[in-house]
């Protein structure tokens, strides 16, 4: 039985996370913005075989409340072995080119709350000795696109923060699990039309469990994504530019 | 969004909205509707039956609201699929009490369609395991009912197609299990009286299913392979991992010609080479043979397949089947996979589709000439007194509908007094005439 918390716990994937680690009889505790949500999600958990399902609201871009309700959360797990972030948003490219308090409200809901987040939980893990700290970020975070740079830029800020932290938190017997999706049909990405490239959330889900059993650094979900982008990197700045990507 | 039914046909571009909660289902209809609306789940009806301009997709109402462990009551939102009940509850003992022939079905479709499963003949179709219902109405906001409570709305809602509101929650009972296996006996018919003959010798059984030849004709017309289940006691309940196939993409439609499925259907019969076989298989196999295959509707090409399944009064069952499956023959065309199932007695909704007699599912790939022979076969299914499942339909007639859906005047007045024919219309119910 594993003590897991998961922070963003409504959104698509955290839930159908949440669902494996229940049906394997783990402890839960659940932080998300929507009350009403959250506390039917609890009670599914729990009726799915979780040993134990708390739960608060937190809202992530309030970042002073993530110290206090992190301890909260510590408190009633009693030991985390698996953090999981999950929270995102995903930001309209075209007005944050135009309106910076977009951007800035968007870089710190995909970023810096999550940095800050990082900062508390990392010195509890250190403290502890073990556990994994494991972040959802995005293939986007890998190379800056026209399409989608802002999202890009903080997704990026996070994976680049994350390989510090596992480097750090190596020696406490810490892991740090660096989470890349491609494109997922989530609430999220209800807007765009689907193609062959797009996964469920419970594909994701499956493969956020494995790697975390696998005590892998970074994963991309699925497989093949891994492949795409190394085709991207790979493509010189000179032709890059010039793609309308 | 471009949208479309299990069938690829019709299509339509929608508005999906997507609620997180109860409330948001609300204020989706109530607060400025967007009109025509219908609600949505895993889109395996196969044809316009959840196609509309704007629709409410129930894919995230999919949380497990309550459940006793020791009657083995379920409570749940709609969006919640038969998948997700088998693998939360599958490992601890439980089934689901009727199951439709895939599992990528949502409980709300489910109960708008009031689906059947292989055990009919003795257990009814879903909505009779239904014990109560939270239904988002136009004109009175969240109504419970039941068989008790507003047992009018039940009856509507049971079966409706989405008419009468969106489906938001459901209480019914999981049945107890021992094993993830099923104890199957397989049978041969050479014609299809022997057929209907071994599925009333067989009535016991608690899963009956049959397939048909479609493609054989003459003296073997309707020759099948009858196969019966009951639940294991062998085996143990650890769900076993099933390999799963995809078709990535629409393949070219002439991949399932008439002489490819002969072929395909006179190597399945002839394969089964004794008269009788037992033998013991994962539930996956024997429930949803065509999970294993992901996207399989895909086979059939772009321009996408119907599913035409009737049902036909017990007693005219062998001349009208007889009678369908030569004009068939006498078409040229075959069906990939038919499936014949005696159903036991007919529940009181309004529109639910079972009556006690037989059922015929075919597929026909999508092209001209198809929707002429299909009206003819309506007629014969009019003539012989049945009707045809609307949760396959994308063609049928409003007088074809209302002629054998008896019922439907009943229907309307539900309707009208939860002000749903205000806002609440699919492709299928304004053909319909609904």
């Amino acid at each position: 039985m594993k003590h897991i918390l998961i922070i963003g716990a409504t959104s698509a994937i955290a839930e159908s996370t949440a669902k494996i680690f229940a049906q394997r009889g783990d402890r839960l505790y659940l932080l998300a913005r929507n009350y009403e949500r959250l506390s039917s999600l609890a009670e599914d958990l729990r009726i799915r075989g979780g040993a134990s399902v708390g739960y608060s609201r937190l809202d992530v871009n309030n970042f002073d409340a993530h110290e206090e309700i992190l301890t909260t959360a510590f408190a009633a797990l009693g030991k985390i072995d698996v953090a999981l972030i999950t929270h995102g948003t995903l930001p309209d490219q075209k007005t944050c080119e135009t309106d910076f308090n977009t951007a800035l409200a968007e870089l710190n809901a995909n970023a810096i709350s999550t940095v800050s987040l990082l900062t508390h939980l990392a010195k509890k893990l250190e403290r502890q000795k073990n556990g994994t700290i494991a972040v959802i970020t995005s293939v986007a975070g890998e190379r800056g696109r026209q399409s989608n740079y802002v999202y890009g830029a903080a997704k990026g800020m996070v994976s680049v923060f994350l390989q510090g932290l596992r480097n750090r938190l190596h020696r406490s017997g810490v892991n740090v699990l660096d989470i890349k999706p491609g494109f997922v049909d989530t609430p999220m990405t209800a807007r765009f039309d689907k193609g062959l490239l797009w996964s469920e959330p419970e594909t994701i889900a499956t493969g956020i469990v494995r790697a975390l059993d696998m005590e892998k650094s970074m994963v991309y979900l699925p497989w093949f994504w891994k492949y795409i982008m190394l085709i991207i990197k790979s493509i010189p700045e000179r032709i890059f530019k010039r793609l309308a990507l | 969004m471009e949208l479309s039914g299990w069938g690829k046909y019709p299509t339509i571009n929608a508005q999906v909205f997507h609620p997180l909660t109860h409330e948001d289902v609300l204020r989706c209809i109530c607060d400025n509707p967007q009109n025509p609306l219908i609600a949505r789940g895993l889109g395996r009806s196969y044809g316009d039956s959840s196609l509309a301009p704007h629709v409410i997709s129930t894919r995230y109402l999919d949380h497990l609201l309550s459940f006793d462990e020791s009657s083995g009551a379920l409570t749940c939102s709609a969006g919640v699929s038969f998948a997700d009940i088998l693998s939360a509850f599958l490992p601890r003992g439980w089934f689901p009490p009727v199951t439709p022939g895939t599992k990528f079905v949502t409980i709300g479709g489910a109960i708008a369609s009031d689906i059947h499963g292989k055990n009919h003949h003795r257990e009814g179709s879903f909505t009779d395991h239904v014990s109560r219902l939270k239904i988002a109405t136009i004109s009175d906001g969240i109504v419970e009912c039941s068989r008790e409570r507003h047992p009018e709305l039940f009856q509507a809602t049971c079966g409706g197609m989405g008419l009468t509101g969106v489906i938001l929650e459901a209480t019914f009972g999981l049945k107890p299990i021992k094993s993830v296996y099923i104890d199957e006996t397989t049978l041969k018919a050479k014609t299809l009286e022997e057929a209907l003959d071994l599925f009333a010798i067989h009535h016991n059984a608690p899963y009956s299913v049959a397939w048909l030849d479609c493609s054989s004709s003459g003296r073997s017309l309707g020759r099948s392979v009858v196969m019966l289940g009951e639940h294991s006691v062998q085996g143990g309940l650890t769900p076993g991992k099933s390999l799963t196939l995809i078709v990535p993409v629409d393949m070219p439609s002439f991949v399932l010609n008439r002489y490819t499925i002969r072929a395909f259907n006179a190597l399945y019969y002839n394969l089964l080479r004794k008269k009788r076989t037992e033998r013991r298989i994962h539930y996956e196999p024997f429930f949803y043979s065509l999970d294993g295959i992901r996207h399989w509707n895909r086979l059939y090409g772009k321009n996408g397949f119907t599913q035409y399944q009737f049902v036909l009064p017990k007693q005219a069952s062998l001349e009208g089947l007889t009678t369908v499956l030569e004009r068939i023959a006498a078409s040229k065309r075959a069906s990939a996979l038919a499936v014949l199932k005696a159903f036991g007695k007919n529940n009181t909704n309004y529109l639910s589709f079972p009556m006690e007699g037989c059922t015929l599912a075919l597929d026909f790939k999508l092209d001209t000439g198809l929707f002429e022979l299909l009206n003819e076969l309506d007629s014969i299914v009019l003539d012989y007194g049945g009707r045809v499942y609307l949760t396959k339909d994308a063609r049928m007639s409003a007088e074809m509908f209302k002629r054998s859906y008896p019922r439907w005047q009943s229907f309307m007045k539900v309707r009208k007094a939860y002000g749903a024919d205000r806002v609440f219309h699919s492709l299928q119910s304004q053909r319909l005439g609904l």
